[in-house]
């Protein structure tokens, strides 16, 4: 320390101008770094200030109540609430298994060359814009559920006792089951390169271990390598629920905008995202409606926040 | 599981030649089942992708002409173009990337030269990994609640500043990437020959992670520029040319979304055309982002 001096006086022009543009570049750096963190809070309160109209003319009621109706002036977020919940969990109940195939194949089973070329691919699918999804899967999804999927299902299932109910109804192709199938589309590759990369973070001396004794690639995968990652590729799966939850451009093509619980996976129904993609343009600035809008914004973004925050403790080491 | 567990302790120990065949051979199977299983989930993957790319070609060449890049949008009918959607598109991503990308570049510094283990740089990351993925429509809300509604109007401005606030998460996430990556013996020489840190990070660090740098930059890019949710309450759309940024401004997405909702022939026509344009337009700003990248791994 008491040589610091004396350096100051070898190199003076360094020693006066470094600790400016030190300081500058720190304070720029940091400032940078507490934007982020007022960003997120801004969101947030902003939601929250111009939700809250609607927060207090209906209360925690605001939550279930499941009318959305612009003449009488009521506004719940029931239905919204309800298709975000179960298109997003519909949509990772398909797409987990084949994310999760598509990853074991990328990192166990397809020839090393192959790989690549096939994880780009899947990176490309995406890529694709939201909006992209929603035209593919009203011009090319939609028909194909209303033609066959949807009668071959209520065909064989409609009689069922219990789960009949699910499949029955008019088969227009667009509705909830058809929402989720998209937003399955769009999130497996999200999932499947998360996985990926947690499978490939496995100490390969693991594996070799459980080939040298002679498993399978099957054991090495359930016994070795699914243990090792179990919290990361949960993290993974969050990553995927927190995406679907809150895309909007696809499913408002697809999902039948209708504010309406039904009881069937064919019907109409609406999500958070969609309804407000929707209503919004058709609202007046200042009106209860708005605020319902953006109060149901709030929800959304309260549901997502706490999605993603479990996704990022569960994937915490990613630097490692 | 509990069946290739029980496969496996079982299988050594089996001293009887036709019960240890038995089982090494449902353990093949299985393997075989579960191989053949992932290869139809890879396949199936890649169908998906071909008949987006498929749908997109098969639609889209047929609207695209030379009117669609020379004339703005016109009421049905009267043979418009996407030219005002393309070149409103092309300024708010732009304008939204240099409003983004220094700031994201900062935060990316900061969490990697000057944070790396200190509880506010935790946060920062937290914060900006949920921003990452937090629902685009969202950001729009937002911005409509600070810039459109307070000023009194929809405009491109609030496009693009909503445009920026999705770019700077992911500049945020692969500035931080690369900057982690460039070794500490190329710091400690600057270091060592007097440089203060932050012509170190400048002129060292920056120039090392370049490429990773630029990537994330690219990346960014291709994100917004096919994001539609964040422009519908902020620059709304324009059916007329106008390059004014305080006016709403048309951009490509918002467009197809309309027209593609519509029941006109040759609307429906040009949204396939400009989904064809957008969609690959966004997928080659991928590829060239991942070959640029390739060469520091």
């Amino acid at each position: 320390m008491s040589d610091t001096a004396a350096s100051s006086q070898l190199r003076p022009a360094a020693a006066r101008g470094a600790p400016f543009g030190d300081r500058l570049f720190s304070g720029l750096a940091l400032g940078a770094g507490v934007f982020v963190l007022v960003l997120l809070g801004a969101i947030i309160v902003s939601l929250f200030i111009d939700g809250l109209p609607a927060f207090r003319a209906f209360g925690p009621h605001f939550l279930v109540e499941t009318d959305w109706d612009p003449v009488q002036n009521v506004f719940g977020a029931g239905v919204p609430v309800f298709g975000t919940l179960v298109t997003s969990v519909l949509a990772l109940l398909v797409a987990v298994p084949l994310a999760f195939g598509i990853a074991f194949y990328l990192t166990e089973i397809a020839p090393v060359w192959f790989r690549g070329p096939v994880g780009t691919a899947v990176e490309l699918l995406a890529g694709v814009p939201s909006i992209i999804y929603g035209m593919w899967g009203f011009f090319v999804i939609v028909p194909v559920m209303g033609d066959y999927v949807q009668p071959f299902l209520t065909d064989s299932l409609g009689d069922v006792p219990v789960i009949g109910t699910l499949f029955q109804g008019a088969p227009f192709g667009t509705g909830i089951l058809t929402a989720a199938l998209v937003l399955a589309v769009m999130i497996i590759p999200f999932i499947a390169a998360t996985m990926r990369d947690v499978f490939n973070t496995v100490p390969p001396v693991f594996k070799e271990s459980a080939y040298g004794v002679g498993c399978t690639t099957w054991e090495v995968m359930s016994n070795i390598v699914i243990p090792y990652t179990r919290t990361s590729v949960m993290g993974g799966i969050m990553l995927g629920l927190g995406r679907a939850l809150g895309e909007t451009m696809a499913v408002t093509f697809v999902i039948g905008n209708t504010n309406r619980i039904t009881t069937s996976l064919f019907g109409p129904g609406n999500t958070i995202a969609s309804i407000i993609a929707l209503e919004f343009p058709e609202s007046q600035a200042g009106s209860l409606k708005l605020s319902s809008l953006l109060a149901l914004g709030f929800i959304l973004f309260v549901i997502s926040f706490i999605v993603l925050a479990i996704s990022r403790l569960l994937l915490r080491p990613r630097s490692a | 599981m509990s069946a290739t567990n029980a496969g496996i302790h079982a299988s050594g120990p089996a001293r009887d030649g036709a019960v240890a065949g038995s089982m090494s051979r449902r353990r093949k199977r299985l393997d075989r089942l579960v191989t053949a299983l992932c290869v139809a989930a890879t396949v199936l993957g890649l169908a998906l992708l071909a008949s987006i790319l498929f749908t997109l070609i098969w639609r889209g060449v047929g609207g695209l002409n030379l009117n669609v890049f020379t004339s703005v949008t016109l009421p049905p009918g009267s043979n418009g173009g996407l030219l005002n959607a393309i070149v409103g598109s092309l300024v708010q991503t732009l304008v939204g990337t240099l409003i983004g990308t220094p700031i994201g570049l900062m935060v990316g510094t900061y969490l990697a030269e000057y944070a790396r283990n200190s509880a506010l740089g935790n946060a920062v990351r937290f914060v900006s990994d949920v921003l990452l993925s937090a629902p685009s429509i969202l950001v729009g809300l937002f911005v409509y609640t600070i810039l459109v509604d307070p000023f009194g109007g929809f405009s491109g401005i609030a496009g693009c500043v909503a445009l920026a606030v999705i770019v700077v998460p992911i500049v945020v996430r692969t500035t931080e990437d690369m900057l982690q990556l460039i070794p500490i013996e190329l710091r400690e020489a600057a270091v060592a020959l007097g440089a203060p840190k932050w012509r170190v990070i400048v002129l060292i660090c920056y120039r090392a992670a370049l490429f990773g740098i630029a990537t994330g930059v690219l990346l960014a890019v291709a994100r917004v520029a096919g994001e539609t949710a964040p422009l519908l309450f902020t620059s709304l759309g324009n059916l007329n040319w106008s390059l004014s940024l305080t006016q709403p401004m048309a951009s490509l997405p918002v467009t197809i979304y309309q027209y593609a909702g519509s029941a006109y022939d040759d609307w429906v026509d040009l949204a396939w055309a400009g989904a064809l344009l957008i969609t690959f337009g966004v997928l080659t700003l991928n590829i060239v982002a991942r070959v640029v990248l390739r060469p520091r791994r």
